[in-house]
């Protein structure tokens, strides 16, 4: 199977994007009210409402950084920043981080604009005109060397990392070597594992990042959970046979194959290299997925055991059930049923499904979360509390 | 028909695909077959050999722990036998 382009949207910054969506991105959780006016009334628009961007003054760096990294994402052609005015996210700081890449993005802030319906009439006004400019772009062959894949993995089960983590390891694989990224996060969940993927990491730097982000997850876990720590996976997990969290992480890294890990990134950081990259992040799905979208993923596969049928609003999500039972208990969230595997099928067999079906994917087709319109609202993690 | 997965040639469990009676058949992929010598919940593992006290346990090819107890082949391996804080990482 050699492909090695797909009909994408050039953005002025090189990168090629498989959707070509208007945003809207509040800064802070005040401006969500006029970023959803302004996106019911301009249908196609895609507003990215969040719970933050105030009052966690040691979180100002990483939100302001993912804001942005969400506004770069290839799949998003224009962008309207919407900011209130004495949020410590500032708008202007996020318009900032954008504008270099050269798409259309604006800003306006609602205590300057004289409150929420004059700022919503102005915003509707700008993304009509960014709607009418972007909708005459035409998808052009792009190399798949500029496609990142984000790996998730979420309601795992006991099979999770039996079946379908390890057939998306296989598309993971497939995908760097086509000279693609795909990055890996959920640091939680690589506990216990720091030393198989050290022995990938392409320079030493590479493993000592590796060594230190899993420390301090564990760290952490230690630290809130004293004596249980490594005992910290869900109930289900240990129900489903799973005797430590080091057993869980094994099958979760799965999905991040064989390949060398050439980079390890902070939580909504751009890559710098191609190949297999690690995020340094929360195992929470959703906060996990905005990372990775602010990461640049224009694609994300997400396995699954329990169902869980959560997409992502600026980026299709395909689902991978891990069970036949799963895929036919929720065939309407589940685009792969990599339980085929249990009944004799093999993993290569399952990979080679996934790769035809991101294929279509790519250039248009629409995933199951995307048909559900299962977008919700963005998560973006946080290490320290409100204050 | 096997009742239980194989993830890595190097593994000493396997991973059962159907809940298993004591004295159940523990069928592997390749055919070969042995008793359960225990009820080996769905999706739980089971000894493919027998397992001295203190040997390691491989899952993934990897190390999962050490055997706190004799576990014979068809054996139940979980928390209660399984020490998965002191099993040497390298080996």
């Amino acid at each position: 199977m050699k492909t090695t382009t797909f009909q994408g949207f050039k953005r002025p910054d090189g990168s090629a994007g498989i959707r070509n969506h208007v945003v809207v991105i509040p800064t802070v959780a005040c401006a969500n009210g006029v970023a959803g006016m302004i996106a019911r009334a301009v249908p196609g628009v895609v507003p990215l409402l969040h719970g933050h961007g105030c009052g966690r003054a040691l979180e100002i760096e990483m939100h302001t950084r993912t804001l942005i990294g969400l506004g770069n994402n290839p799949n998003v052609a224009a962008v309207l920043v919407v900011g209130l005015g004495c949020e410590t996210v500032k708008a202007e700081a996020v318009l900032a981080g954008i504008a270099p890449g050269g798409k259309p993005v604006e800003h306006l802030v609602i205590q300057e604009e004289g409150g929420s319906r004059k700022a919503a009439a102005r915003g509707i006004e700008i993304v009509q005109r960014m709607l009418e400019e972007v909708n005459r772009l035409r998808p052009e062959a792009c190399p798949l060397e500029g496609l990142t894949l984000g790996l998730e993995c979420g309601g795992s089960d006991a099979f999770s990392g039996v079946t379908a983590n390890p057939a998306v390891g296989l598309v993971s694989d497939w995908l760097i070597d086509q000279g693609g990224t795909a990055i890996l996060t959920e640091t939680t969940e690589m506990i216990g594992t720091s030393h198989i993927l050290e022995r990938r990491a392409t320079t030493e730097e590479v493993a000592s990042r590796v060594r230190t982000i899993i420390q301090a997850a564990e760290k952490r876990t230690h630290d809130i959970l004293g004596p249980l720590a490594s005992f910290v996976i869900a109930p289900g997990n240990m129900d489903g046979g799973m005797s430590s969290i080091r057993e869980k992480a094994l099958g979760c890294i799965c999905k991040a194959g064989s390949r060398p890990i050439t980079e390890v990134i902070d939580y909504g950081q751009r890559p710098a290299h191609k190949g297999l990259v690690i995020m340094d992040g929360p195992g929470y799905d959703i906060e996990s997925l905005a990372g990775l979208g602010a990461a640049g993923a224009q694609l994300m596969i997400f396995t699954t055991g329990r169902g869980n049928p959560t997409g992502f609003p600026l980026a299709p999500v395909i689902k991978v059930a891990s069970t036949s039972a799963l895929y036919e208990r929720m065939e309407d969230d589940m685009d792969i049923n990599a339980g085929a595997v249990l009944e004799g099928q093999g993993l290569e067999a399952v990979s080679a499904e996934i790769i035809a079906l991101a294929l279509e994917v790519l250039e248009g087709r629409r995933t199951k979360a995307e048909l559900n319109n299962q977008d919700g609202i963005l998560c973006l993690y946080a290490l320290t509390p409100a204050f | 028909m096997r009742n239980v997965i194989i993830i890595n040639e190097r593994d000493n469990v396997g991973v059962a695909l159907e809940s298993i009676p004591l004295g159940g058949a523990v069928i592997l992929p390749s055919g070969e077959a042995f008793p359960a010598q225990d009820e080996i919940p769905y999706s739980h593992k089971v000894a493919l050999c027998d397992i001295p006290k203190g040997a390691v346990v491989r899952k993934y090819g990897e190390v999962i722990g050490a055997a706190t107890s004799e576990v014979r082949r068809g054996g139940w391996i979980h928390t209660h036998n399984l020490d998965v804080e002191h099993a040497g990482e390298q080996a």
